[in-house]
């Protein structure tokens, strides 16, 4: 049986509400609290844009709203970003071994280019062929 | 602030489902070596229903715990006061979103959760289903819970799953601006008039048991509970959290020269263990089950809140949308 809340707060009070049936029906349709958008934080100018959560929201404009209250309420902000979930093509985390091998690959890194051995044999080569 | 990494005795007796060996034993081999599981990860069934589980309960109990608070924005006693409760309970709304993000990438939709939480199907921590009496409540709850809240949440942010972690440490972040401003509080309450420090005794002596209650009676140490601490989805027993929380802050509340209601409460000085009275589980067990002092007047309103917005939230809604699960 529903029975009206007696609550200590007055602004419950005057809401008029009665206790919820455990086992009525859903009080919220799928899709109410509309898509994902996922958001995009930079700190300060010259830093990156850093991905720091979602928001559920209708459209980009409240999506930035929404990111704005909970992405910016504290320290600095200097700039969001937000991008419809929909729009972001991810790979699969089960595909990470495509990447095993880029670790090995020191032929693009500068580490992998290392001469001063040579220069300093030939430069001992070189004194010994000149000391007279 | 939350209430706990408690698993309910039934789930604890559940039995493991058995999934693909290949699959999970290479799973139980990247939680060990310290890497995080990620959303879209193969995963085992039952990891993935209590973490589900958890993460909704903790979002729930932010959601909720901003609740017994909120009521005193109104009351509060001058303008920085008021600026700071209406700061952290908004901070508390914000950890409900983000937990619910990190719950919504293992599939369950946040509107789902909500039918869940208002239909009385997932629970949330029983800390608020107390009221608040007076200003002084404040004081403890935004002290001593979120204190145990912190000693919870730490322990939860080193666990396994990444979207959960990544959260957890940005709300450990904004709880300890919640556990200095409530200490703020119950300091200058303490140290006032002996009107204040009444109403700060009073409001310690009935939110003690709460409090006591806030990680659980102590875990049933099945084959159930060892895996999930195996998988690092529990991360410390329900008795050590509990433990730690009372060797931080008892003495905080002692130097004070305040009282705790709880005669048997002392030091062991040979374990170093804290020795306590029985904190009366029969209760923690009614209000679990849905008859503690506010429970009916928490789901009403969080009920009205949703009814309530329904209109805006449908007028807002463009034809073109389409839910997604979030990315993480």
């Amino acid at each position: 049986m529903s029975v009206e809340i007696q609550s200590l707060d007055p602004r419950i009070n005057r809401l008029g509400l009665h206790t919820h049936e455990p086992g009525s029906p859903d009080t919220l349709p799928p899709h109410d609290h509309w898509g994902t958008y996922q958001v995009f934080h930079q700190k300060k100018r010259g830093d990156r844009h850093t991905a720091v959560g979602i928001v559920h929201a209708p459209g980009a404009e409240l999506a930035m709203a929404y990111a704005k209250e909970q992405f910016g309420r504290r320290g600095e902000t200097a700039n969001l970003w937000v991008v419809d979930t929909r729009h972001v093509m991810a790979l699969d985390y089960a595909d990470q071994d495509m990447f095993a091998t880029t670790p090995e690959k020191s032929y693009r890194d500068p580490g992998g280019y290392k001469v001063n051995d040579k220069i300093d044999a030939y430069r001992e080569k070189m004194s010994h062929e000149h000391t007279p | 602030m939350y209430g706990g990494g408690y698993i309910p005795k039934e789930e604890a007796r559940k039995a493991v489902v058995n999934d693909d060996p290949e699959m999970l034993a290479a799973f139980e081999e990247r939680v060990a070596r310290g890497e995080k599981v990620e959303p879209r990860d193969w995963m085992p069934t039952e990891y993935r229903r209590q973490l589900i589980r958890m993460i909704e309960q903790h979002a729930h109990s932010d959601i909720i715990g901003a609740l017994p608070e909120g009521t005193w924005i109104t009351r509060a006693p001058g303008f920085r006061r008021k600026l700071a409760l209406m700061a952290k309970v908004q901070d508390e709304v914000g950890h409900a979103q983000l937990l619910y993000s990190a719950a919504e990438t293992l599939g369950k939709s946040r509107e789902a959760m909500i039918n869940d939480l208002i239909n009385g199907k997932s629970k949330y921590s029983n800390v608020f289903n107390y009221p608040a009496k007076t200003w002084a409540d404040v004081a403890v709850i935004g002290f001593l819970i979120d204190a145990a809240a912190i000693v919870n949440q730490v322990a939860n942010s080193k666990g396994s799953y990444g979207p959960y972690c990544r959260a957890l440490e940005r709300i450990c972040y904004e709880e300890s601006f919640h556990l200095k401003q409530g200490h703020s509080v119950f300091v200058y309450l303490a140290t006032g008039t002996p009107l204040q420090r009444s109403m700060l005794q009073d409001a310690l002596n009935r939110w003690w048991k709460p409090i006591m209650h806030f990680f659980g009676p102590s875990d049933e140490m099945s084959e159930h509970t060892l895996t999930l601490m195996k998988w690092k989805v529990k991360m410390a027993t329900n008795d050590d959290m509990r433990q730690q929380f009372l060797s931080l802050y008892v003495p905080k509340i002692q130097e004070l020269g305040l009282s705790l209601p709880d005669a048997e409460l002392r030091k062991d000085p040979d374990s170093g263990k804290w020795l306590f009275g029985d904190p009366d589980w029969a209760e923690f067990f009614a209000v679990i089950r849905g008859n503690g002092p506010c429970n009916a007047e928490r789901l009403a309103v969080r009920k009205a809140a949703e009814v309530n917005g329904a209109w805006v939230r449908k007028a807002l809604q463009q034809a073109d949308a389409r839910y997604v699960t979030p990315l993480a």
